[in-house]
Formats: structure tokens, C-alpha cells, sequence
């Protein structure tokens, strides 16, 4: 049964009756660990239509892999569970699927690369026998079959000499050919939606770009929907069309990339993008964010940002603001947005 | 020997420390029984620089290019296959006794990983104190931990901290105790080797604004080594651009940012995204095809010329001179250096 999304949940969601490609809808996960409960993810939403790219951007720890790791059903359980909130593809909620349904989605219609390819691969099979097994197990195809189509995908993500490589081993391939690996094992299946949690952050930046080029063209070719992970500005910048900021585990703003950059609506962001060094501020300090992020399992009350927030105010301590819509497409979750947008806060 | 220098923009302190022809080979060996001797890894190969006192001397390149093994050099930690490194003058692989502990003093490096580069057994204090016991004349016993505290003090630790182990830290934290371990023996150069990489931009922010007051602070010269280019621009006087063991092009930040010469810096900075999507799409990107060579089997003449668009026979077969050539204004080493502005782009 498609559910329409209630639209103050998922401020840029589509006409009703339109479900979201892909939709993560109040999400929460906790890591039940010895030094007490650990609150990775509360209470994210986003989500993501064909064809189109959503950057989710924040620094280290804030919940970003997380997030996608529930996408897919992969949390380390325990400690980690998954404690409210909907995943849905295609207006499916994949967290109360039956086991059958929920597989066949998430083995086909979802797919996810990884920063650290070599530790996704395995080690002792060759590559293209590794990406041969994806069409034995989903399509039953034959063994012959599948190794032509092996090659074929090795072709696509443009592994040269692909046929006389189909039986090297991960280890015999540098970083950015490993990276291809993965994502041809990612587009084996013609997925609707493709994760990619930090695919270039490993790589040198020559190889970066052949990665991302690579990445746009397969969008254009297939229209599917891109969630990129990544804490790089520079990257988003240059391929997302929208963006979601996360902090603490939370989405503190969410926009159309132009927008976000030229103006940001939420204190955070405004500090990350201020933090970059740029040419014209060469020689004096960067406006580092004060401070650090805070330990999961003691979330501050209130803002959760608000003892790094210069703009902070008493409110800021006893409530926390929820994600609000600021103007059409955008949201924030800041007391103070409308300010912080129009800059006079 | 002493050269013109083309850029009177940069600090204009006297030579301190002066790399020439430096070079490392690594024998590669085969494995087996009889462990035979079958060829090198060129990791750095006829390096040349000079850092002038109270300058940022930012170094480039991609992983495998020799930036580390070119920080060990520097260090003493690795002898050279050959060439030379001057530290006020005096070559440091002919230093020995009591020469050899003073260039030690003088001349420190921190890390890239402030995860593994801290031994997690220690505490905060040992760590920072623990030059003090290789080098006790810098510090008499009983005044050492005052010292310690005031480094952390200075590096914007709390003093209160000293008997906190790594794990209690958080990696800028960790990074900052690098740095007053660092600071210590009160170098005249330190070397950083990555020291931002593993951080966070917000964090990263914090660490770069304390070596710069630092720098300002106690007259420091920095060798800079990182893979950042936004980053190694901001904090860096003159920048070198390092391919492959070897250095290709060096200049000014201007000079290497405004106006590169050779084909891979231009690669290189063309490749890096901007983050402002207003100029998304504005600059000019080079895609370089494939990886980079191994440096056990680097190409003849020109090493980039495996991936580089303009490579002709000439590039095969002769080695290109470090050199300023006409209508540039700084040496690379390119048979066709030419600059070219359209890959750099700014944000509005
Ligand atoms: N298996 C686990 N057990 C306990 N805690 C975990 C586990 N996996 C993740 N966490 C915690 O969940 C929080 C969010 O982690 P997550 O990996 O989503 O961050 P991230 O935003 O992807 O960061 P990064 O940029 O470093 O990849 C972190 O505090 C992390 O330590
Ligand atoms: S709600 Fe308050 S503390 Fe939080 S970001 Fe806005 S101004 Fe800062
Ligand atoms: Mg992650």
C-alpha cells in the first residue's frame, strides 16, 4: 500500500499521491553500548527523486553512514537498532516489508559503494567473478553469461583492457580501479537509487574526478537517484542538486545547492562553509566552528548546536528547534533562520 | 649555490635549510630464498629547495609521490642514495656526536594521523615531555612538567589534562598534542607531514589558525606537506609540486595557483572542485587518464608523460630541465611549460 507522506514531515515532497523514489521519514538508531546509549540518528528525513543528486553533508560522526546503513538494512545489531521512523521506496516502507519483499528491494533497487573499496571486495575471489555473481544470484543467469556481462560492466566503468583483467584479484588493482569495481558491482542490477558513502575520500584528487565524472555519467545514462555522503564542500558544490546538512544526528538544514551556499539558513552550515580557506581571506585566520561536536550519548538539551553557535541565545539552551520549512524547498532547524538567512543574526 | 631569487615577495629571512639533488632509492627485491637485488623504488629523486627562516614552504602531490619519504629525509630518519640537505649551511648526512643531537632539536615533525602517531599507553604529558628525555639539556628535570602544561597551555590544551591518555581525545585534540610534542625542544623548523588530513574542515580550521600564530609567534619555518590544495595556498609562501619522486614546478602561491606552467600542477588544480556551485561548470577540468606510474618503473624522459595531453617524442626520450622558460615566470620542469589561468576559477 502506497501511504502519502504527510507533508510537514518531508517539506519537498511531491504533489500527493506521488510517493518519493526514495524517502527516509523520521529515522532514529541507537548503539546500545557499555558507556551508555549512543543516539547516532534522531529523527532524520530526506529523500531522494530519479535522476536527481542529494549530498548529505557533516563532519564525522554525525550519523551519515548510519543513516544510509538503515537504508539498507545493514546496522550493526546490537548494539545498533533502528528504535522509530520509516524507510520508503517508492512509497514502501522497507522496515515493515515482509523478509521476502524487503530483500528482493534492497538486493536490486538499492545499491551502495563505500569509501574503503578493498575492504568491500573479497580478497581471495577475482573481480569479475565477483561481479559475475551478482547476475548468478539475482537473474540466475548462466556462468558463461555472466562473465560477458562482467565484462561488459567492466567496460562501462572503464577499466581498461577489461577482458584480460576479469580474473585479477582486488589487490591487483589501484585504488580508483577498485572503486570502479564496486561500482560496477553496484550497477550490475540497474539500480533505482545508488548510495555512495564517501566514494572518493580515499583517492587522490586526479582520480576523484575520473571517479565522480564516471559516477555523473552512469546517472545520466540509468536517471537513477544519487545519495552522496560526503564532507567535502568542494564536491558538493560541484555535483549535487540539493543538499541536506546533518549535525548530531539530525538534518539542521536542507536546500537547493545554489542557495545553500550563497546563503545559508542555519548557523552550522554557515560556520562549515566559513571554516574553508579561500584566496581572498589568505593570511588571516579561518573562522574555525568553536569547540566540538558533541558526544552522541550526552546530546546537549535544547539546540544540539548551540555551545559551539555564536548566534545562541537562552531559548536556544531549553528548546530545541525542529526543521521547519524557512521558505519554499528550503528548511531549517534554528530558532533564528529567518535572521540567520536574511543575515542579520 | 646561492641563486637570484625570482620572488622578492616571499619572506626574505636567510636560508635555512637547503635540499639539492636529494634523492632516495629503496631496493626492491624479489622474494624467495635467494633475495636478489632486481631494481629500486625511485621515491625521491633529485629534489631541490630552499626554505628561507619564518617561511611556509608548501608541499603538493599525490599519494606515493615521495612527500613522506622527502619528510624522513629531512629528519635524518632515512639516509639519502644521494645528494644533499644543508641546515644553516652544514650538510646534516655528514653531521655526527653532538652535531647530529643539535640538528635533532632543531629540526621536528608532526604527524598525519593523530590516531596512530600518539602510543595510546602513554599519557598526554609523557607524550609531550618525552623529547625532554632524549634531549634532557633542554629542560632540567624539575622544571619539566611546567613546560609540559605550558605547551598544552599554548596549543590551546588544557593544562589540567596532562594525565589523560590519546583515547580521551578527540582527533583536532589529538593533533594539537602532536604539535606541543612538536614544539618541545623549541625547533627552528617543523616539518608537517599532513597534519590537517585526517580532520574534520571545522577542525581543521582550529589546527591551521594554531600553526599560523605559532609560526608568528616563535619565528618558525614550515616545510607544509599535504594533499589539500586549498589548504597548502593558504598557509604557504611558496609551494612545490611533486610528481613522482621528483618536484615539477615551484613558485609562489601565485605562481603555482594563478599562473601554473606545467601540465600535471594544471591537471591537478583543475581537478579539485571549488565550493561555490555559482562557478560550477566554469573551469576548464583535465581528466588525467589512469593512475599514476610506479616509482619502481618510472617512464624514461618525462615521468608525467604517460598521462600528459601534450607529451611528444621529445618527452620519452630526454629528461625535461628544472627551468623558467620564455613567458613563464618560474621553474618547471616541462619540455612545453605554458601557463594556462583557465583552470583555476575562484568563488564569487
Ligand atoms: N557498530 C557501532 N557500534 C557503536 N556505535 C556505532 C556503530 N556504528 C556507528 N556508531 C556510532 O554512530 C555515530 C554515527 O556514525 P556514522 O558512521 O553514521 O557517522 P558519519 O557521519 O558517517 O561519520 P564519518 O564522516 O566519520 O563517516 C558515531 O558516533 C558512531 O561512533
Ligand atoms: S537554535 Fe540557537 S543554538 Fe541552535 S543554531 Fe539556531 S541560534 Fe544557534
Ligand atoms: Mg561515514
Amino acid at each position: 500500500m502506497s501511504t502519502t507522506t504527510d507533508p510537514s514531515s518531508a517539506p519537498h515532497a511531491p504533489a500527493a499521491g506521488d510517493s518519493p523514489l526514495l524517502e527516509v521519514d523520521g529515522l532514529h538508531v541507537e548503539f546500545r553500548t557499555r558507556d551508555g546509549v549512543s543516539h547516532a540518528v534522531n529523527g532524520v528525513s530526506y529523500h531522494v527523486e530519479q535522476g536527481e543528486t542529494l549530498a548529505v553533508l557533516g563532519e564525522s560522526g554525525s550519523g551519515k553512514s548510519v543513516t544510509a546503513q538503515a537504508i539498507m538494512g545493514i546496522v550493526d545489531s546490537p548494539p545498533g537498532f533502528v528504535t522509530n521512523g520509516a524507510v520508503r521506496f517508492r512509497g514502501k516502507d522497507l522496515l515493515t516489508l515482509p523478509e521476502r519483499e524487503r530483500q528482493a528491494i534492497r538486493g536490486q533497487s538499492i545499491a551502495m559503494i563505500f569509501q574503503d573499496a578493498l575492504s568491500a571486495l573479497n580478497p581471495v575471489f577475482p573481480v569479475g567473478w565477483q561481479i559475475a555473481e551478482m547476475f548468478r544470484v539475482h537473474h540466475g543467469s548462466s556462468r558463461s553469461d555472466a562473465r560477458k556481462r562482467a565484462i561488459e560492466l567492466m567496460d562501462r566503468v572503464h577499466i581498461p583492457a577489461a577482458r584480460d583483467r576479469v580474473r585479477d584479484y582486488p589487490h591487483q588493482f589501484s585504488g580508483g580501479m577498485r572503486q570502479r569495481i564496486m561500482i560496477a558491482m553496484a550497477i550490475a542490477l540497474d539500480p533505482a537509487v545508488l548510495i555512495a558513502d564517501e566514494p572518493t575520500t580515499a583517492l587522490d584528487v586526479t582520480v576523484q574526478a575520473q571517479i565522480m565524472k564516471l559516477l555523473r555519467e552512469l546517472q545520466q545514462d540509468s536517471g537513477m537517484g544519487l545519495i552522496l555522503i560526503t564532507h567535502d564542500l568542494g564536491v558538493v558544490a560541484d555535483v549535487a542538486d540539493r543538499i541536506a546538512v546533518m549535525y548530531a544526528g539530525r538534518i539542521v538544514e536542507q536546500a537547493p545547492v545554489d542557495r545553500i551556499y550563497a546563503t545559508p539558513a542555519h548557523p552550522y552550515t554557515r560556520g562549515l562553509l566559513r571554516s574553508v580557506p579561500r584566496v581572498d581571506l589568505k593570511g588571516q585566520d579561518l573562522s574555525a566552528i568553536a569547540g566540538l561536536p558533541p558526544a552522541l550519548t550526552n546530546i546537549p538539551p535544547g539546540c544540539e548546536f548551540h555551545p559551539r553557535c555564536p548566534a545562541a541565545e537562552q531559548l536556544c539552551r531549553e528548546d530545541r528547534p525542529p526543521l521547519i520549512t524557512v521558505n519554499p524547498g528550503r528548511s531549517s532547524a534554528c530558532h533564528f533562520s529567518a535572521e540567520v538567512l536574511n543575515g542579520t543574526r | 649555490m646561492e641563486h637570484a631569487d625570482a620572488s622578492p615577495s616571499s619572506s626574505g629571512g636567510p636560508i635555512l635549510l637547503e635540499a639539492r639533488d636529494l634523492a632516495k632509492h629503496f631496493p626492491l627485491r624479489t622474494g624467495g630464498v635467494f633475495r636478489r637485488h632486481t631494481g629500486s623504488v625511485q621515491a625521491v629523486d633529485g629534489v631541490s629547495f630552499e626554505l628561507r627562516q619564518g617561511e611556509t614552504l608548501g608541499v603538493v602531490g599525490e599519494s606515493g609521490c615521495g612527500k613522506s619519504t622527502l619528510a624522513k629525509l629531512l629528519m635524518r630518519l632515512e639516509e639519502p642514495t644521494r645528494g644533499e640537505a644543508r641546515f644553516k649551511g652544514q650538510n646534516i648526512y655528514d653531521l655526527s656526536g653532538k652535531a647530529m643531537r643539535a640538528l635533532r632539536r632543531n629540526i621536528q615533525i608532526v604527524f598525519q594521523d593523530p590516531y596512530s602517531s600518539l602510543d595510546p599507553r602513554m599519557t598526554v604529558g609523557d607524550i609531550v615531555g618525552e623529547p625532554f628525555d632524549i634531549h634532557p639539556e633542554v629542560e632540567p628535570r624539575g622544571s619539566r612538567r611546567r613546560r609540559v602544561q605550558e605547551l598544552l597551555d599554548v596549543v590551546g590544551l588544557n593544562p589540567e589534562h596532562i594525565n589523560r591518555y590519546p583515547h580521551q581525545f578527540s582527533g583536532g585534540q589529538r593533533q594539537r598534542i602532536g604539535i606541543a610534542r612538536g614544539l618541545a625542544l623549541r625547533p627552528e623548523v617543523i616539518i608537517c607531514d599532513e597534519p590537517v588530513s585526517a580532520l574534520d574542515v571545522s577542525v581543521q580550521a582550529q589546527v591551521m589558525n594554531l600553526l599560523a600564530s605559532l609560526q608568528d609567534e616563535f619565528g618558525l619555518s614550515y616545510i607544509f606537506i599535504a594533499h589539500d590544495l586549498s589548504v597548502v595556498r593558504h598557509i604557504s609562501d611558496r609551494v612545490a609540486v611533486m610528481y613522482l619522486g621528483k618536484i615539477v614546478e615551484t613558485g609562489t602561491d601565485e605562481q603555482i595557483y594563478e599562473r601554473p606552467a606545467h601540465p600535471y600542477t594544471q591537471a591537478l588544480l583543475s581537478a579539485v572542485p571549488v565550493p561555490d556551485p555559482a562557478v560550477r561548470g566554469q573551469r576548464q577540468e583535465i581528466i588525467l587518464a589512469g593512475d599514476p606510474p610506479s616509482p619502481a618503473d618510472p617512464p624514461s624522459g618525462c615521468r608525467f608523460r604517460t598521462r600528459c595531453w601534450k607529451a611528444t617524442d621529445t618527452c620519452a626520450e630526454e629528461e625535461p630541465l628544472f627551468v623558467s622558460r620564455p613567458g613563464t615566470d618560474h621553474d618547471t620542469a616541462c619540455h612545453y611549460a605554458a601557463v594556462r589561468d583557465d583552470v583555476v576559477v575562484h568563488r564569487d
